[in-house]
């Protein structure tokens, strides 16, 4: 066991370096971005003098380097600093009520994103490992065809097509869940979880024919080895040699695309998200953009890296764990 | 074993047609072959590789691989037509009234759950016993086949369970249900003479005690003389002759029974003894060397003299192929020297001349990944020649062509042959042409007749033996096989965990006093005599064969 546990530090530390590296990638990217957020606040009436006075305020006429460590210093601690926008607005009302942070804008974002995401999970990952292992099973078959043609159209087809798709047939033919998913605070966790549905579906048909397709694949691939024709000798019926036979042996790279397609539920959902009017964290992260908000833009892009590195370590840790030869060393 | 004798055959095969793809087409495997087996019998099914005796042994199960099928014929197992039977039908006899051992138990067992999980699978499943009590009996059955810590051996993972012991895993996972039929296919071909013979002592008695009839398939006569009733040689998907063991090991009556049987005689003459102060042409001087940090060379030091051959034996682990490649400076040594003429090498292959690299060529085991699989038997050729020799154009044709020649296959026909248009022999041919090609004084022949059949191996041994005559080349022969040794070698070296424990002449070798464990490999390579594991078991006992006999030394 003493084994698996240094690979699994070495693995997190191998992790947080690279969401450092990510870190300068972003700061930099970012700032590279033309135009800045003095600019393009003050419009029409920008004068040389009060560009620079907002900019002093802001730190933005500090070095490059300055600026990096003091707000890779604050993410640590988790304070992302002020988001410009709300900073300027603070400025104008004089509150300083500290609404402004950049923490306190994104976490209801990032819960609403995060419940999406849960929710779509919920419903693709066993749908997806399901159809793969029945695919599978009956190979070559009817069956088998048209679950790939479906799954692969589905992925094929913009997001949007299917938002609208499913919005035609489940909320504006036949009315059973609403078009527009404008959750809040307070809601309860069932009504929530209704205006979350249709979006999560949405998500499900993108995200199924890659996990499900690599669940078929990886089965498939065992099905000559010489253990499964073992199983079959000893009269074990198909389903079982597919699901205690082969299917164990198949984890590591499953485990592998259903991390990718986690990590693509939080990151790659502004689509969806602008259909239904969903507000997750991919939205506030679009409209930021157009704002030069960089604060928040970094804290995104920050957390998306986060949760692209965190999810693959996870699918590596665990895909480890699935080899018996690591779990229990001779 | 009280029973009343039952007339009615257990296994019925009729006139059976068995074909596999390739390329779109169906081509025969087993033309037409009839096959009985008694209740408690037990029938030993020989032939070379490719003779179809796997194919036969699964469809007396009802069960053929992907890409094959059974296209005539009848299979009836205790009045059940099997090729018939629906699939439910016979999934309820598989497992349960017959079942089968793997060559391979390590590929065999699942990797992902342990023994005893696998082990109570079938009574689990076809309704036989209860998960508790088929665990008892998986751990008495282990206990009966002499596995070590029976109680808890079941526990373990496959990986984390030696080859042998698996083997006997296997065997008492088949014995799981107590089936009336079990197929052995190859249950001992890839394990180790000593282990060898725990696994069939085992498997023998388990058979006879629970009077299961067994379908033993093999191709080594020896082992089947120890393990059958009756024997059937096959040949190209053909049924030769059958007989029981007794007759067909003393009076067979086919040709090619016969030219089976008499493999076995090829000897080469002894050579005149090296004279004292010779410098060898290689000289392994005190080598250690390691893997990583495992220390897996220990002081090792042999000598090869010009135009000789020292045949490196010992089993799988021993350190064999691993001295090989210290010579080759694949993997530079820890500590000590390799002398060339009596010259230090550098230890390092990078760091060696071309000359010095030309000297020494090595033939691979398996010929079918050796050969480039895109290259036609010319290029193949060809590289070394112009590598190490520099020529080009028409001379280097005539040197492939008189290297072809030189192995005995014809320059026209082969040149241009891609190695998946050549059969095992004439692909391991080739890989001594390409050996030759170099010049060398020196060959590592590392297992090079292992993955060949009898007959074919004896035909590359003995081109090997006419090659170093008239070339006067020297060969270090790695083998596990000691009838190889036998045949070929002048010097023996005795490689165990890394150690040398014996070495001298053949003559020496081959006769007593030995080391004790050379003693024990000596004797744990089964001979054709049918009573000779009964007579070993009874001369060493039980308790002194196998892993616990090499643990003691």
């Amino acid at each position: 066991m003493g084994n698996v546990l240094t690979i699994i530090l070495q693995r997190l530390a191998l992790g947080f370096l690279t969401l450092l590296v990510v870190s300068v990638v972003i700061f930099v990217a970012v700032n590279l971005l033309p135009g800045d957020f003095a600019q393009s606040i003050l419009g029409q009436g920008a004068t040389p003098e009060s560009v620079a006075a907002i900019r002093r305020d802001l730190g933005l006429d500090q070095p490059m380097v300055t600026r990096y460590f003091s707000w890779l210093g604050g993410a640590l601690q988790g304070d992302f600093g002020s988001s410009f926008a709300q900073a300027s607005f603070a400025n104008f009302t004089g509150s300083d009520s500290g609404a402004g942070s950049v923490a306190q804008q994104i976490a209801p974002r990032f819960a609403n994103t995060m419940f999406l995401a849960a929710v779509s999970a919920a419903i693709a990952v066993p749908f997806a490992l399901v159809l793969g292992v029945l695919a599978a099973l009956y190979r070559n078959s009817v069956f088998d065809r048209a679950t790939n043609i479906f799954t692969l159209s589905s992925i094929s087809s913009p997001e949007f097509f299917l938002a609208y798709v499913l919005i035609l047939f489940l909320a504006v033919l036949n009315p059973i869940l609403p078009s527009v998913s404008n959750i809040f605070a307070d809601m309860a966790f069932s009504d929530r979880l209704e205006k979350t549905l249709l979006p999560a579906l949405t998500l499900t048909l993108v995200v199924t024919a890659h996990m499900m397709r690599m669940t078929r694949a990886a089965i498939i691939n065992l099905l000559s080895s010489p253990y499964i024709e073992m199983a079959r000798l000893k009269g074990m019926s198909p389903l079982r040699v597919i699901v205690r036979h082969a299917l164990p042996n198949a984890l590591a790279p499953i485990i592998n695309v259903v991390a990718i397609n986690l990590a693509y539920l939080i990151t790659g959902v502004v689509v969806v998200e602008v259909v239904f009017v969903y507000p997750g964290i991919g939205q506030l992260f679009v409209d930021s953009v157009k704002f030069r908000d960089i604060p928040v833009v970094q804290a995104c892009c920050l957390i998306f890296a986060a949760a692209y590195i965190l999810l693959n370590l996870t699918a590596d840790i665990m895909s480890i764990l699935s080899n018996p030869r690591l779990r229990h060393p001779k | 074993m009280t029973q009343a004798p039952d007339t009615t055959p257990l296994v019925k095969i009729r006139d059976i047609r068995i074909d596999g793809r390739s390329d779109e087409t169906w081509l025969p495997i087993i033309k037409g072959v009839n096959l009985t087996l008694q209740r408690g019998q037990v029938l030993g099914l020989i032939g070379e590789s490719g003779a179809g005796k796997s194919t036969l042994g699964l469809a007396a199960m009802g069960y053929t691989r992907d890409g094959v099928r059974i296209s005539g014929g009848s299979v009836e197992f205790d009045g059940i037509d099997l090729l018939t039977a629906s699939a439910a039908v016979k999934r309820d006899l598989l497992g349960k009234r017959i079942a089968y051992v793997a060559q391979s138990a390590a590929a065999s067992f699942n990797p992902a759950h342990r023994l005893i999980d696998q082990h109570v699978e079938a009574p689990v499943q076809h309704g036989i016993a209860g998960r508790k009590d088929s665990a008892e009996d998986g751990i008495a059955l282990y206990r009966k086949l002499r596995l070590p810590n029976p109680e808890e051996i079941g526990f373990r993972y496959p990986h984390q369970v030696s080859g042998g012991q698996l083997q006997r895993a296997m065997t008492a996972m088949a014995m799981s249900c107590r089936p009336d039929l079990i197929i052995f296919d190859e249950p001992t071909t890839a394990l180790d003479v000593t282990t060898q013979i725990e696994v069939l002592s085992a498997i023998r008695d388990i058979v006879a005690q629970y009077n299961t009839a067994a379908i033993y398939i093999t191709h080594d006569l020896a082992v089947v003389a120890q393990m059958a009733d009756r024997i059937k040689v096959l040949l190209r998907g053909e049924e030769i002759e059958t007989a029981d063991t007794r007759t067909m090991l003393t009076a067979p009556v086919q040709d090619y029974t016969k030219s089976l049987w008499a493999v076995r005689s090829f000897e080469r003459p002894a050579k005149p003894a090296v004279q004292t102060g010779a410098v060898p042409l290689v000289s392994v001087r005190n080598v250690d060397a390691a893997y990583g940090k495992e220390k897996v060379l220990h002081d090792v030091s042999f000598d090869i003299h010009a135009g000789r051959t020292v045949a490196v034996v010992g089993e799988s682990g021993s350190g064999k192929s691993t001295t090989a490649r210290c010579i080759t400076g694949l993997l530079p040594p820890m500590a000590g020297q390799i002398l060339f003429d009596g010259a230090p090498l550098p230890p390092d292959y990078r760091k060696r001349s071309k000359d010095q690299l030309r000297q020494i060529q090595m033939i691979y085991q398996m010929a079918d990944t050796a050969l480039n699989p895109r290259m036609s038997v010319g290029q193949i050729i060809a590289r070394p020649v112009q590598f190490y020799l520099g020529l080009t154009g028409k001379a280097k044709r005539q040197r492939v062509d008189a290297l072809l020649n030189q192995i005995e296959l014809d320059p026209a026909e082969y040149y241009n042959r891609l190695p998946s248009e050549l059969s095992g022999g004439q692909k391991q041919r080739i890989g001594i042409a390409r050996a030759l090609a170099a010049e060398p004084r020196f060959i590592i022949c590392d297992e090079v007749t292992s993955a060949l059949d009898q007959l074919v191996a004896e035909g590359i041994l003995r081109l090997l033996a006419r090659l170093q005559d008239e070339l006067s080349l020297s060969y270090m022969f790695i083998t596990h096989d000691l009838a190889t040794v036998r045949a070929i070698a002048d010097e023996v070296v005795v490689m165990k965990d890394g150690y040398v424990v014996e070495q001298g002449p053949k003559a020496e070798m081959f006769s007593p006093p030995h080391h004790a464990y050379t003693d024990l490999l000596l004797s744990s390579v089964p001979e054709m005599d049918p009573d000779w594991l009964t007579n070993l078991l009874v001369e060493r006992g039980v308790d002194n064969i196998g892993d616990a006999a090499v643990n003691e030394l």
